[in-house]
């Protein structure tokens, strides 16, 4: 060009037509993205708000609470079993406070009315109670925490006075005075009851005997020489640590223990024993027993276990759905994108998987690697199940953009099948796949929470252990302590009900058009 | 003829399926080790004749000082699958009860048939209170549309949807059976399964199972109606004169079933299969329950039979889906091109 018009400078040219510019004008408006589009058409819906607060709720609660507990999955106590649960907030109401109402005849009133009265610690929430004199029965809250009582327990002699040196240095008292064992009652579960103190008569010396004060009478072990009963072990006692005076006008002394075979044993006060045991020889953080959930039968802290199940439950599935995604996603992307034999033969090989019963591969595989972890096994089963949904709605939404004008251009203008697969019609399944995925999410969790309540797999070792497993350990408790099921259950409801109403939400958000026709 | 066509094809494609999942079970199966359960008092070598004598192994070598098995070796799995075959076509014989002590020796197609009336009559009486019910519900709230009382049926429908069986099952053994003591906790044992106790022991079984597809079905029937109602035919029906009442069950109501109609088919078809946490909760001696013992305590002729049934009874629920489509709705012609 510029060798044939050499001579025209360039400042002489000028644009043909001044006129002929756009006359659209340039867009004022902010674009909207469909993200961007999707997310205001969420916010709208009060439903799904809620359902993602109650989620944001609940993973917050997986993540935050065991680090704020002072137990942990592994922790197991035989005495605090069942335990009610507490909270030092509601400590002076008659709800959530570690006690259950009672109401029981004279004998056995007594005997936890008689703990207090010997250590302070109330088994009978402060020592109130109401008599009624038509059925002549009592009703009182009992403490769950305080009616374990008295224990008797075996130390060797060096464990002993350890427990003596931290009486005297915290000023509490564990060890109590002993019982004689003459003087306890007879029957075969009541010989080794650490609380029956007191004076009791009966055949089988389970009647207790009381003054006329109507207080019982305890029946301590005493001596008139210090140190001959007790050989030598002394201890705090607030009272009568000197010794008292009998009606002889001598100087008696308690014992304190009794020499077994391999050391001592005593009778110490469980609640304060366990405070000791957990700060002064295991050092594991715990400073007294508070279960804010309460405790399962086998002694589990009920938050803790809840926390740590909801936490694995929640990694876990994200993990499984985020693998199923990927897969299906491809799979279905092949699928849909090439159609013809390629789409009949790979969706026979998804036909026939989906047909085989979850349960029918979760058995297979728990048989065939019996060695590995349960997890492992979980994960491949909600994997091989699991991604053909997935792969299905992507196919779905392949075929259906696939044949669209603006796919055939991009392949006109020499765009490769990746490219056009990536760039032009995946975006489009998007939508569909994120809602897919929060509603394999709960389904997820409801699945591995049914199998380990029905006990083929069992993800309880260690410091893992899932909702489902806690379930089940609480319904043959079902009728005394309801509360252990009650806190899995609600949480399983909250997540079931909130991830329902966020997928709900998103599907709406996503694609208008099917809004209604599922509820 | 297409239909007809259809509908073999189908039918084909599902005995196909089914064949192979089938055959990978059962090679899977055999893959393992075989499980002698000779306890105290038991001779080990008469369990290990059976299994000689049903094919699964060979060359079996005994010392007979000491009535040990030394050695044997496994026939080959597709031998033992064939053999297998030959003995169900045959003699309707699945195999025999080796590890679930209660049933040793005994066929496993008998057990099966007695574990199923439990099942099934749990689940029928459930499809039987949970259909009309969830029917009415889905209609009533699709009149009353955006209404309160079609918000409050929401509401519930999507607690109940929500509620995992598990918790629902437990919710009403605690109320039911703990505190207002209506019913008893598990059902009662024994086979008279239509006397008056029976049944209401069942009941909160029953309970447990149908308020889910009460639910289900609300949700479904308000959802499909809702938009049928819509349609400008029902505005043509009202405006020649139909009450309201009439356009909705003459003309509504019947297309709205065209969806509806094939689910409860279906669901006829899946109450074979019940509930594995429903029947465990409430001890219900039925076939979930057998299937989890079976697993437990790997007993594999029992576990074959109840995968199979449990594999069947879900392909037959998804085609009779399908082809109950194509008849009600003649709008819709299945694999015509």
């Amino acid at each position: 060009m510029e060798q044939i018009y050499p001579e025209i400078s360039k400042d002489k040219l000028e644009f043909a037509e001044k006129q002929d510019v756009s006359h659209d004008k340039s867009l004022k408006t902010k674009p909207r993205s469909a993200l961007r589009d999707a997310f205001s058409r969420f916010c709208k819906n009060k439903g799904s708000i809620a359902g993602a607060i109650i989620i944001i709720i609940l993973v917050l609660f997986a993540i935050i609470a065991p680090f704020c507990t002072q137990y942990t999955v592994a922790y197991q106590d035989s005495y605090f079993t069942t335990t009610l649960p507490k909270s030092h907030l509601f400590e002076n109401t008659s709800f959530w406070d570690g006690c259950e109402a009672k109401e029981s005849g004279r004998t056995s009133f007594l005997y936890y009315y008689a703990m207090g009265q010997e250590t302070g610690h109330n088994a009978v929430k402060n020592q109130e109670f109401t008599y009624n004199e038509e059925t002549t029965l009592y009703s009182y809250r009992l403490d769950s925490y305080q009616k374990n009582g008295m224990i008797y327990k075996n130390f060797s002699a060096e464990e002993y006075e350890a427990l003596q040196t931290y009486q005297t240095e915290s000023g509490k008292q564990v060890i109590y005075p002993m019982v004689p064992v003459k003087s306890r009652p007879q029957a075969q579960q009541d010989t080794n009851d650490a609380n029956y103190y007191f004076q009791t008569t009966g055949t089988s010396k389970t009647s207790i005997v009381l003054d006329e004060d109507g207080n019982v009478i305890p029946v301590y072990a005493s001596s008139t020489t210090k140190g001959e009963l007790d050989n030598g072990y002394h201890s705090l006692r607030i009272e009568g640590e000197d010794g008292f005076v009998n009606e002889d006008g001598e100087r008696v002394w308690y014992a304190y223990a009794r020499r077994t075979s391999s050391g001592v044993e005593c009778r110490i006060n469980y609640y304060e024993y366990y405070i000791y045991y957990h700060t002064q020889i295991l050092q594991d953080g715990i400073t007294e027993p508070y279960f804010p959930f309460g405790t399962t039968g086998s002694g589990q802290d009920i938050l803790t276990c809840l926390a740590s199940g909801a936490r694995f439950s929640f990694i876990f599935a994200i993990a499984v759905a985020v693998v199923n995604l990927v897969v299906g996603a491809i799979y279905g992307a092949i699928e849909g994108y090439y159609g013809g034999k390629t789409d009949l033969v790979m969706e026979r090989i998804s036909d026939i998987l989906s047909a085989v019963p979850t349960m029918i591969i979760i058995t297979l595989l728990k048989l065939h690697m019996g060695g590995s972890s349960q997890i492992l096994v979980l994960f491949i089963a909600f994997f091989l199940t699991g991604w053909i949904g997935m792969a299905s709605s992507t196919r779905m939404q392949f075929y259906r953009y696939k044949n669209q004008e603006y796919v055939l251009a991009a392949r006109t203008l020499g765009a490769k099948d990746r490219r056009v697969i990536w760039k032009h019609i995946f975006p489009n399944a998007i939508g569909t796949l994120i809602t897919g995925c929060a509603l394999i999410i709960p389904s997820m969790i409801y699945s591995e929470t049914s199998l380990s309540y029905l006990g083929i797999i069992n993800l309880s070792s260690g410091n893992i252990t899932s909702v489902g497993t806690l379930i089940a350990a609480g319904q043959s408790a079902l009728a005394t302590a309801p509360f252990i099921t009650m806190f899995p259950s609600v949480f399983l409801i909250l997540l079931m009900l909130s991830f329902n109403l966020f997928g709900n939400g998103l599907r709406d958000a996503f694609n208008p058009t099917l809004r209604g026709t599922e509820g | 003829m297409y239909m007809f066509k259809y509908v073999l094809k189908r039918i084909g494609l599902m005995i196909m399926t089914f064949a192979i999942i089938m055959v990978m079970c059962f090679v899977l199966i055999k893959m393992l080790p075989i499980v002698v359960p000779a306890q105290v008092g038991m001779d080990a070598r008469i369990q290990y004749m059976q299994l000689e004598a049903r094919g699964y192994i060979c060359n079996l070598v005994m010392d007979e000082k000491t009535n040990q098995v030394i050695s044997f070796d496994y026939v080959p799995v597709m031998k033992q699958f064939w053999t297998y075959l030959v003995r169900i076509f045959k003699d309707g014989d699945f195999g025999i009860g080796v590890t679930l002590a209660q049933y040793r020796n005994q066929p496993v197609w008998d057990i099966f048939l007695e574990k199923l009336p439990p099942t099934i009559l749990i689940n029928v009486y459930s499809t039987i209170i949970g259909v009309p019910i969830g029917l009415g519900l889905g209609i009533f709230a699709a009149l009353k549309k955006n209404k309160w009382q079609d918000q409050i049926i929401n509401v519930v429908v999507i607690l109940l949807i929500s509620l995992p069986s598990m918790v629902l099952g437990l919710v009403i053994q605690y109320v039911f059976c703990f505190q207002l003591k209506w019913f008893p906790l598990t059902m009662q044992s024994g086979y008279n399964y239509f006397s008056w106790e029976m049944f209401r022991s069942m009941l909160p079984a029953v309970f447990s199972l149908c308020l889910g597809s009460i639910a289900g079905y609300t949700r479904f029937t308000r959802a499909e109606l809702s938009e049928v109602l819509t349609g400008e035919y029902m505005l043509l029906a009202r405006t020649k004169g139909l009450t309201r009442g009439q356009a909705t069950i003459r003309h509504a109501l019947r297309n709205s079933m065209v969806p509806i109609f094939p689910s409860i088919l279906s669901e006829f078809i899946a109450v074979l299969s019940g509930s594995l946490i429903i029947e465990a909760m409430f001890s219900i001696p039925g076939v979930g329950g057998l299937y989890l013992d079976s697993i437990v305590y790997q007993d594999y002729d029992f576990f074959m039979l109840l995968s199979g049934f449990y594999t069947l009874v879900g392909l037959a629920a998804g085609i009779v889906v399908d082809i109950s489509y194509g008849f009600i709705d003649p709008r819709i012609r299945m694999g015509a091109k």
